[in-house]
């Protein structure tokens, strides 16, 4: 990560100012601002509906905006040149390629359209797809394709790499994989934006996180500092003599185990003491606990 | 495949953007490999005109009167019209909604690919079906249907500019017809619709001097008319231009209405096309 750039206004690969967007009587981003530094992986979390996906969009000059600054590497993502677009990466949430290309194929054209691409052979292994080369790409598998996405996303060698959920659908082997390649390229110098719904996902791969809910940053961070910060307190369980549960939540979690010790004198039976997780702290910030 | 590899080194090594035409070869290419690796697409596109000939002209034979032609005759000329339309207008209209539906064109304008590079490689892939087409068609009515290659020069060149321009014009309506749909399930009928009825009024199934007149002066607003009606003086004899609405061949209209088609297109083109559907916004 590049720490102590940040005072320069111009490090910043993505600054976005009081965006606002509006559909209809529906106000999707209600004056959201980011500052996103080169070379850091930034997670946007929120949940549905949330304003993800309609921020990406503004940033990959995608949808126009009714209000706000926005900035991505130093130009206005609604006026995008070519020389611009061939800088961001873009992976979208629902993607398609033509059925009846081979990856090959479909990778080396899209080489085509960029300045500097790099090696499509060498892209097509860096997404794990060389045994599917030469395949159409209507015999893919989902996750296969959702690779493929990837490999078009980043066969421009993007400075910036906009993806919008990119392993929803993914089993977990694939989606492992996936984090391994995210940081390949982070390692490699690329600034990345990612939204996701999965809370392991942004604690695996973001240097920060922002939290969106309803349109509005709730909180920015790094992650553990989001947890320590929001995630105060401790849960203490235990199981009553006559087979009760209990639950019991405090900011002395100590203090209520060496309590239980005295009355139970020996083994406290079901103890479990927990501290927040990430996944708790965004629910609280997103203000969905009671969806738990 | 190998070349393509090589050459993006080299590329890699100028680091500027490629350019438009470049990239418009390279993308008619792959919208022609593309075609033709849905073979059922490929049979039925080339397929239909063709049938459609062999029906109308086996039913419709007879000797028009005080013409000096067959009725089979008159479906040579107007099948070929009609394929040029079908392979230019219909196949772009359909194809585009079904590209912008499914978020082709998104995924394209995401690149750093002009825009005009897209265009250029439907145009590539129209010309290289539209010539099959017609050469099918060609083929058929000269071996079937007693319609005699044009055998001087001027003829020739009249094909040629009724071919080009009809294409154009054809390609042109199409993608701006790709937008009116509102997804790709309703492309096919968004878009068949106004051609089967420009079918009929244009006098592709129908002979020209059985229609009303104003059904012909409607259908004499667009492209379709004028290039039944030129394929017909460049394939047809002069005797039968008694059958004309005009009681002649009309070349220099048909030239003025085809070009003013060409401009409209593109201005209809420019002013409404989008990269994405209106779902999207």
């Amino acid at each position: 990560m590049l720490t102590g750039m940040t005072t320069h206004a111009n490090e910043l690969a993505v600054d976005v100012r009081g965006l606002r967007k509006q559909y209809g009587d529906v106000t999707a981003v209600d004056g959201i601002d980011l500052g996103i530094r080169r070379g850091e992986v930034f997670g946007l979390l929120g949940p549905n509906g949330a304003g993800k996906s309609t921020t990406v969009e503004i940033l990959q000059g995608n949808r126009d905006r009714d209000a706000g600054e926005v900035s991505v590497l130093g130009a206005d993502p609604a006026h995008g040149t070519r020389a611009w677009r061939s800088k961001v990466g873009i992976v979208w949430q629902d993607e398609s390629a033509p059925a009846e290309l081979t990856v090959a194929e479909t990778v080396r054209h899209f080489a085509r359209y960029y300045p500097r691409p790099r090696d499509p052979e060498e892209v097509i292994g860096l997404v794990g797809l060389e045994a599917k080369a030469g395949s159409r790409i209507k015999g893919l598998s989902g996750g296969q394709r959702r690779r493929l996405d990837v490999a078009l996303g980043v066969i421009g060698g993007p400075e910036l790499l906009l993806l919008d959920e990119p392993t929803t659908g993914f089993d977990p082997a694939a989606r492992r994989q996936f984090w391994d390649l995210i940081r390949k390229l982070s390692d490699e110098g690329t600034t990345i934006l990612l939204t996701t719904h999965y809370l392991e996902e942004a604690e695996a791969l973001a240097d920060r996180l922002a939290v969106i809910s309803r349109g509005k940053v709730v909180a920015e961070d790094e992650p553990a500092a989001l947890r320590e910060r929001y995630g105060t307190g401790a849960t203490v369980e235990w199981t009553e003599p006559d087979g009760a549960p209990r639950t019991e939540h405090t900011d002395t979690p100590t203090r209520t185990v060496a309590a239980l010790m005295h009355r139970f004198d020996g083994e406290i039976p079901g103890l479990r003491v927990s501290r927040p997780t990430l996944e708790d702290v965004y629910l609280r910030l997103t203000g969905q606990e009671d969806a738990r | 495949m190998t070349t393509t590899a090589v050459r993006s080194r080299t590329d890699a090594r100028d680091g500027r953007l490629p350019g438009v035409w470049g990239l418009g070869l390279r993308r008619g290419a792959l919208e022609i490999k593309q075609f033709f690796r849905q073979r059922d697409q490929v049979v039925f596109t080339f397929a239909f005109p063709v049938v459609f000939l062999f029906l109308f002209a086996s039913i419709f034979s007879d000797d028009v009167e005080g013409a000096g032609i067959k009725a089979s005759q008159l479906y040579v000329p107007a099948m070929m019209a009609a394929g040029i339309m079908s392979t230019s207008f219909q196949s772009l209209g359909i194809s585009i909604a079904v590209e912008r539906d499914e978020k082709v064109l998104r995924r394209l304008r995401g690149t750093p690919m002009p825009p005009a590079a897209y265009f250029l490689g439907k145009i590539w892939l129209v010309l290289v079906t539209g010539i099959l087409e017609t050469a099918i068609l060609l083929l058929v009515g000269t071996t079937l249907y007693d319609v005699d290659l044009p055998s001087d020069a001027g003829k020739w060149f009249a094909f040629a500019w009724i071919f080009v321009l009809g294409l154009t014009g054809c390609a042109l309506l199409g993608i701006a017809v790709s937008s009116v749909p509102k997804s790709s399930k309703s492309a096919s009928s968004v878009v068949v619709l106004p051609f089967l009825v420009l079918q009929f009024i244009s006098g592709v199934y129908i002979a020209i001097d059985t229609i009303p007149d104003w059904m012909l002066n409607i259908g004499a607003l667009f492209p379709l008319k004028w290039m039944c009606q030129g394929l017909r003086g460049v394939f047809l004899p002069d005797s039968a231009q008694v059958l004309e609405q005009a009681g002649g061949w009309e070349f220099g209209r048909t030239a003025l209405v085809l070009g003013a088609w060409c401009v409209g297109g593109l201005l209809l083109c420019l002013l409404t096309f989008r990269w994405k559907n209106r779902r999207d916004g």
